[in-house]
């Protein structure tokens, strides 16, 4: 059995810097703290080299020509998730050792990736991808990969056996041994594994008590204790802080690309897709509001005034957006495409400071393809599509329509349109069909349903009866003569609630008049969607409309056409 | 000179790379794919829909567009194909389309307001590619607004579909695709079908004042452009619209035989 332990050096500024891919070969220096007490805490080699120490404060910092960055908890975060990722993307059993090492289990590793070292380099590899750089050492001990991990660079694979060995050269420091402890390690002159090691252990006990006890354990490699497992987070996050507040979308497509990018790699470090993209956007200070609050801290005046207290009620400072996707996705491009346009169509109110992106896992979709299904969009492209249509026409204007469960005339909803077939029932219907010749043939003798053309919004018109029946019509500035009529149809429903209905239809055979052209080619000039009405008046044919009498508003309308 | 040419030629291949495959290499007309088109009077007039093209059809109000659009769907959708309707005119009736036998969780309906929203909406849904139908219904635009299209659009449409399952239906009262059509068929309206209703055992309905029952009416179609064949004509028997007002919220009943009546506006008012 061994152990791969995963360190991140420098984990402060690599998070950072993955974050900031461009600046990761210059001078860098992290600080922290509130102002005037903003010191150094961290800087990578080119900002030691140009004279950076620890604990200097920004100005002088600033002095030794290093770029000068916040040091990011949320970075440090979305690092450290992604470092757990890295395990789980390779082992089942993983432990969250610490927010710059985590420890994996290799067994049954072997078959997949070969060698150990062949293991490590695959990590390193991996990490990559997820732009941290790391230390990798396997051992048969946990606490002895940790270390090696932490006190050698590169990949080290330690043979079962020679853990001392390994670690003899390393310093004290490597244990993360207590202040006090290191203070009497050091007055004793012990400074390496090593030394430590060949101190007598009840001398050590009477002295040190326990800890000196482990640490010499730990010095030897022979501190044994079992894998303490994490478990897996159920929504990946990337967060970003902007140094100013933006206001305007286009500037954000660069980082939510850069985010999404990288949730995109973790996932695919662990085989999953995204269900569901959430986009939290943290707004600047310039949202909040100063509201009037009357209440309790109201008094009277001597006047007889009610004073009132003014507090600032901030409202909330966040804006949350939830991009549903119909089949689990992971291309990076492809969902900031569908986030913009989602954004474009409901844009925060306000300047952003902050954006914390997020995906709900999900099994990545499997597909099979058969020889006799019929093509179907793929679904990535169509949501796609369907997301661009939406900014085109509005989101109520696409879709797939559905029936409802009421007799009320011209009722539908319209759901998501998913081009996600039901493919086994496909390849079966589809594989029946061929198998006996079918190409969606008509049956002989079937008569062809007439379709129907509805007007909206509904078109009001004026009716003369005649012994109770339609004679003629008026309506869009056209007369209309009742060749037949069938009718009426009455019908009525929801009378049990605030908007019940009833109408009487009429089938109607109508003549539009000549004589009444002159003022109705005028009227319609101008006018976009009446090609129906007009049209059928010019070719002086009788047209089939439905018409029907609203006893709600006692009034005629058109509802459609027959074609 | 010929050094020039073969330049030249790089040049264009060049730009042209990733999006068109040899664009100098001859490119044999390929045969042409039909498919039902839900009305059997229509197939053995055009020997059916073309796939991978554009079919246009076209006639004043009433002609049968509407039904032989649903006809098309109804086969379509029953084949598994996802169709998509881009309606200029939002005057799409999804009760008669189920009645039609569409099945309509397999459509996707865009509403449009205009003809640049239905052209626009056309391309970016012939882009996605995918669909078995793609039906533009321009029915409702005023002539005279469809003619100002330019001629490159319906031509953009035609290369878009090439090469791909796709049918392109696009339905108006005139024809403006002209040669980018593959299959132009006009329909023109029939007379309408009346019936007196069924006396017997519906004692109600004869005190009825309107005692006729609209049944449908025919349509005239009429191949003006096709690859396959040259102008013919034929005629099919438009739906029936009759239906047997089957009591709506309880306030009818009927005896009346279902089977007389055709299916679709039954459906409507049932």
């Amino acid at each position: 059995m061994a152990f791969a332990a995963i360190h991140v050096a420098n984990f402060m500024v690599q998070a950072v810097l993955r974050a900031e891919g461009e600046v990761r070969d210059r001078a860098i220096a992290l600080v922290d703290g509130t102002a005037p007490l903003i010191n150094v805490v961290a800087a990578n080699d080119a900002a030691w080299r140009a004279g950076i120490q620890l604990g200097m404060a920004q100005t002088q910092a600033q002095l030794c020509g290093v770029e000068i960055r916040r040091r990011s908890r949320a970075l440090e975060k979305a690092a450290h998730a992604a470092l757990l990722d890295l395990g789980w993307s390779m082992s089942p059993r993983v432990e969250d050792h610490a927010q710059d090492t985590i420890l994996a289990d290799l067994a049954g590793l072997n078959s997949l990736f070969g060698a150990e070292e062949d293991i490590a380099r695959e990590f390193a590899r991996r990490a990559a991808e997820l732009r941290l750089r790391v230390h990798v050492a396997v051992s048969a001990n946990l606490e002895v990969a940790v270390h090696a991990a932490r006190g050698f660079a590169g990949i080290t694979v330690i043979p079962e056996g020679e853990e001392a060995r390994y670690l003899s050269g390393l310093p004290v420091q490597t244990l993360a041994p207590s202040a006090e402890a290191l203070e009497t390690l050091e007055r004793w002159g012990i400074r390496t594994c090593a030394a430590l090691g060949a101190l007598p252990v009840l001398e050590l006990s009477e002295r040190l008590g326990q800890e000196g006890v482990r640490l010499q354990e730990l010095a030897r490699g022979a501190h044994v204790r079992a894998l303490v497992l994490a478990e897996p987070a159920e929504i990946l996050e990337e967060e970003m802080e902007l140094d100013d507040a933006v206001e305007d979308l286009e500037p954000l497509a660069f980082v939510l690309g850069r985010l999404l990018d990288q949730v995109c790699t973790r996932l695919a470090a662990r085989a999953l897709s995204a269900a569901a993209i959430r986009v939290r956007f943290d707004l600047g200070d310039a949202f909040e509001k100063e509201e009037p609050v009357r209440g309790k801290n109201a008094t009277a005046t001597a006047a007889g005034v009610a004073r009132v207290e003014t507090e600032a009620a901030t409202v909330a400072k966040t804006y949350e957006k939830v991009l549903n996707l119909p089949v689990p996705m992971r291309d990076s491009k492809m969902l900031l495409k569908l986030l913009r346009l989602q954004l474009q169509a409901d844009p925060p109110p306000g300047a952003i400071v902050k954006i914390t992106l997020g995906a709900d896992p999900a099994r990545p979709r499997t597909t099979q393809h058969g020889l006799f299904v019929p093509n179907s969009p793929d679904p990535e492209r169509l949501e796609l599509t369907v997301a661009r249509l939406a900014k085109l026409v509005g989101n109520t204007n696409i879709g797939s329509p559905e029936l409802t469960d009421t007799h009320r005339p011209g009722e539908f909803r319209m759901n998501r349109f998913f081009s996600q077939m039901n493919e086994t029932k496909a390849r079966g219907k589809a594989g029946k069909k061929l198998a006996s010749g079918g190409d969606g043939e008509p049956a002989a003798g079937r008569r062809t349903a007439t379709g129907c053309r509805i007007f909206r919004p509904r078109l009001a018109a004026r009716v003369e009866l005649r012994e109770g029946r339609p004679a003629k019509i008026f309506f869009r500035g056209l007369y209309g003569r009742v060749v037949t009529a069938s009718g009426p149809w009455k019908i009525s429903g929801d009378w049990w609630r605030g908007d019940a209905w009833q109408q009487e239809e009429w089938d109607l055979e109508i003549q539009f008049d000549g004589g009444s052209a002159g003022v109705a080619e005028h009227m319609l000039a101008n006018m976009q969607v009446i090609a129906p009405v007009r049209e059928a008046k010019a070719h002086m044919h009788a047209s089939l409309y439905c018409v029907y009498y609203d006893g709600a508003c006692r009034s005629w309308f058109v509802r459609g056409m027959y074609d | 000179m010929a050094a020039n040419f073969a330049a030249l030629r790089s040049k264009v291949e060049l730009a042209l790379a990733g999006r068109v495959v040899a664009p100098f290499n001859y490119r044999d007309r390929q045969e042409v794919v039909t498919v039902s088109s839900g009305i059997p009077e229509i197939d053995s007039l055009t020997g059916g829909l073309p796939r991978g093209a554009l079919t246009e059809i076209f006639g004043p109000s009433c002609s049968g567009r509407t039904s032989l659009l649903l006809a098309a769907l109804s086969a379509r959708t029953a084949q598994e194909e996802a169709c998509a309707l881009i309606d200029g005119g939002d005057a799409f009736d999804p009760h008669s389309a189920e009645a039609a036998g569409v099945e309509l969780r397999k459509l996707l309906w865009v509403r449009c307001r205009n003809v640049e929203q239905t052209l626009r909406a056309t391309d970016l849904l012939l882009q996605g590619g995918g669909f078995g139908l793609v039906a533009v219904d321009l029915s409702d635009i005023a002539p005279r607004l469809v003619r100002h299209v330019p001629l490159d659009s319906w031509f953009r449409f035609r290369r878009a579909v090439e090469d791909t399952p796709t049918i392109l239906m696009l339905l108006e009262q005139e024809s403006n695709a002209k040669s980018c059509a593959s299959l132009g068929l006009r329909l023109q309206a029939g007379a309408a079908g009346w019936s007196r209703m069924p006396v017997e055992g519906a004692a109600d309905y004869s005190r009825l004042p309107g005692g006729w029952l609209l049944e449908g009416r025919s349509a005239r179609g009429e191949v003006s452009r096709s690859r396959a064949q040259k102008g013919s004509a034929g005629y099919f028997r438009g739906g029936s619209a009759a239906e047997p007002r089957v009591a709506s919220a309880g306030i009818f009943k009927t005896r009346i035989d279902w089977d007389f009546f055709s299916l679709p506006i039954a459906a409507k008012r049932k």
